[in-house]
């Protein structure tokens, strides 16, 4: 169980990563290649064989997550109370009297020992309460819990876009590589890779809705007490701009590593034996190019956490990463600390989910 | 059409426009203010006028001359994107290089905690420093490439690993060489390559980075002149004159897509050798 290494894409781009997802069906074999006919690998099927290995891997993995958390946590309230600045005197300003910096910073708890401060904050927090909004006064939960949703709202339907795009995309290159269609792909797709998404979010505003067409709306006003699904013409740009800057990584890899599998011995094998082109591709080269697309998409879905930021700070769209945005702007502790501790217990559990859903796929490294 | 074939066929096209791109930035944003014809906070016509004689891509928000803040506005970008990837990867390589070379707990755990940190985005964890203790220029820098380090030490971790089990390694470790100098003599000038296409990718990270946080309004601090920062403050004027965002928007994109391109056609080139020599080998 210690091949474990899956989750490091950021640093190599997708051409370079290893499959392990093309070890399994070239281990077993021919003969089992020719039998199972399942996208899943026959072995999920087969009882017992989710062993208590895999289950203690499982319960070892979310244990270190759950760790990993709380020195998130620690490391965002030393980075927020604990730093040179005083956030009493952030607060009021360089004007304030030292008498009003006392009394809040007594109101603040900045009074006490550090490790005191934490566990007052950690404490009501683990049930999901983060004290009081400095700035509107509000309980931290009730100011965010619709921003939440509204972020999760825009990164649903960015999803829901993107993986079937990036599949169709990745699928129709990889079985067209290096026709001219697929170098001059790679090439926009190289292109808007590289260019930061607020870049892509102004382009998309020029291009649609101002100087060139005016199809959509260039702000997000959407209206709190209307659900978002009534008013989907805000949507479509921030959406746009997600889908635009993630959509590279995620063709490129798809399309490297069905490249890869088609050229594997046993979808070789298979063509030896017969079997017609369009069942090689669909049964066996592209459910094993999915699994490294599962790694992918979390490592998206994290980037997207991040890039919403930008986004919605462009769109004026009423999600998390301008709330943050606004809570940096006017030093708002309370609300900063929540949603920074609420986006890495994301990025947390998307990784979490997807290492597992990869080990649960890849029989080499579930038995090992 | 067999030109453009040719084109867009050729690994070397890709690092001939990407260094083409990348020193016609560095050129503008280096000489810039000497040939700028006004200075960066110069106030010469009235707000956000559209481009006429004289001053060729109009006036922001205040008035200043959208061409000479264009001029005066790369270099910030430029020597901030270019020290964080360096230190970023300097830092990186040598923590790396560290838990490989003490291997065991010092290993385990800086390994488990560059984990904790890829869960940040990296956007959010430089606002959240940035936030809190200022925004000096170095200060950025420095975080931005602490943001980097965790991947970077992941990189080299990888790298020496896959290149220990080489023979040469081996046959030195028998020959009984010194652990450290096996690492700094043996498997650092053999993983350079990848670490070096690596400093490419995370240029190109860093200018999208900073100039996003500029944007933000967490970068380069105003009146001061900064592409990032005058998409910031001439976005009320996208209507209306459109040229004080489009030109710093389209200079960050061109740098971003130039550093990008080096670092996809090197590591691509150097890929591809790799492979030919390893058929050779085999052969």
């Amino acid at each position: 169980m210690q091949n474990l290494e899956l989750k490091d894409f950021s640093s190599v781009t997708p051409e370079q990563i290893s499959l392990p997802a093309t070890a399994g069906p070239i281990d077993r074999g021919l003969a089992e290649v020719t039998e199972h006919s399942s996208p899943l690998p026959s072995h999920v099927r087969k009882k017992g064989i989710i062993s208590t290995n895999l289950l203690k891997w499982i319960a070892k993995r979310t244990l270190s997550s759950i760790l990993g958390l709380f020195v998130i946590s620690m490391l965002v309230f030393v980075a927020t109370q604990a730093l040179p600045s005083d956030p009493a005197r952030v607060i009021l300003g360089p004007e304030a009297s030292e008498e009003a910096t006392q009394i809040l910073r007594h109101q603040l708890g900045l009074d006490q020992s550090l490790v005191t401060q934490y566990l007052h904050w950690i404490k009501p927090a683990l049930v999901g309460d983060f004290g009081i909004s400095i700035d509107s006064k509000m309980p931290v939960v009730n100011l965010i819990a619709g921003k939440v949703k509204n972020t999760l709202i825009l990164l649903g339907l960015t999803l829901l876009v993107l993986i079937p795009a990036a599949f169709t995309i990745g699928i129709y290159l990889a079985l067209h590589k290096d026709a001219l269609l697929d170098r001059l792909a790679i090439s926009f797709l190289i292109f808007v890779k590289a260019v930061p998404s607020f870049a892509i979010a102004y382009g998309l505003v020029m291009l649609l809705s101002t100087l060139v067409f005016n199809i959509f709306p260039a702000v997000s006003l959407i209206q709190a007490n209307q659900s978002v699904w009534s008013q989907l013409q805000f949507m479509v740009l921030p959406m746009l701009t997600l889908v635009l800057s993630s959509l590279p990584y995620l063709v490129r890899l798809i399309r490297g590593s069905l490249i890869e599998v088609l050229q594997s011995d046993f979808i070789i094998s298979a063509h030896l034996r017969g079997l017609s082109r369009t069942q090689i591709i669909w049964k066996y080269a592209i459910p094993n190019a999915v699994i490294p697309a599962i790694q992918a998409i979390a490592l998206i879905s994290s980037v997207l956490l991040g890039g919403a930021l930008v986004v919605e700070v462009v769109f004026a769209y009423p999600g998390i990463g301008s709330a943050l945005n606004a809570a940096v702007d006017i030093r708002d502790i309370p609300v900063i600390q929540a949603v920074v501790v609420f986006l890495a217990s994301g990025v947390m559990v998307i990784n979490l989910l997807a290492d597992v859903v990869t080990v649960l796929l890849t029989p080499k490294l579930r038995t090992a | 059409m067999h030109a453009i074939k040719q084109f867009f066929y050729s690994n070397n096209s890709q690092i001939n426009v990407g260094l083409l791109l990348t020193s016609l930035i560095l050129l503008l944003a280096i000489l810039g203010p000497w040939l700028a014809p006004y200075a960066a906070q110069e106030m010469v016509d009235a707000r956000y006028s559209l481009p006429q004689a004289g001053i060729a891509l109009g006036t922001d928000y205040l008035g200043q001359d959208v061409f000479s803040r264009v001029l005066h506005g790369g270099i910030s970008i430029v020597w901030m994107s270019i020290a964080s990837a360096l230190l970023g990867l300097v830092l990186g390589v040598v923590l790396g290089l560290v838990a490989g070379f003490f291997k065991g707990r010092v290993d385990q755990v800086i390994i488990w905690t560059a984990d904790i940190f890829l869960a940040f985005p990296h956007l959010i964890l430089v606002l959240l420093v940035v936030s809190m203790l200022g925004r000096d220029k170095w200060l950025i820098a420095i975080t931005v490439a602490i943001a980097f380090v965790p991947g970077v030490i992941r990189l080299t971790r990888g790298l020496a690993l896959s290149i220990s089990k080489h023979e040469y390694i081996e046959v030195a470790e028998m020959m009984g060489y010194p652990h450290h100098q096996i690492l700094l003599r043996e498997i650092l000038p053999n993983i350079l390559t990848p670490l070096l296409i690596h400093l490419g990718t995370m240029l190109s990270w860093s200018v999208a980075l900073l100039s996003g946080l500029s944007f933000l309004g967490y970068g380069v601090a105003p009146p001061e002149a900064d592409w990032g920062l005058m998409v910031n403050e001439n976005k009320g004027g996208l209507q209306i004159q459109p040229f004080s965002i489009l030109v710093p928007i389209l200079l960050i994109a061109l740098f971003a897509l130039g550093t990008n391109l080096l670092a996809e056609g090197f590591g691509r080139k150097f890929s591809r050798i790799n492979e030919s020599t390893e058929v050779s080998e085999h052969a």
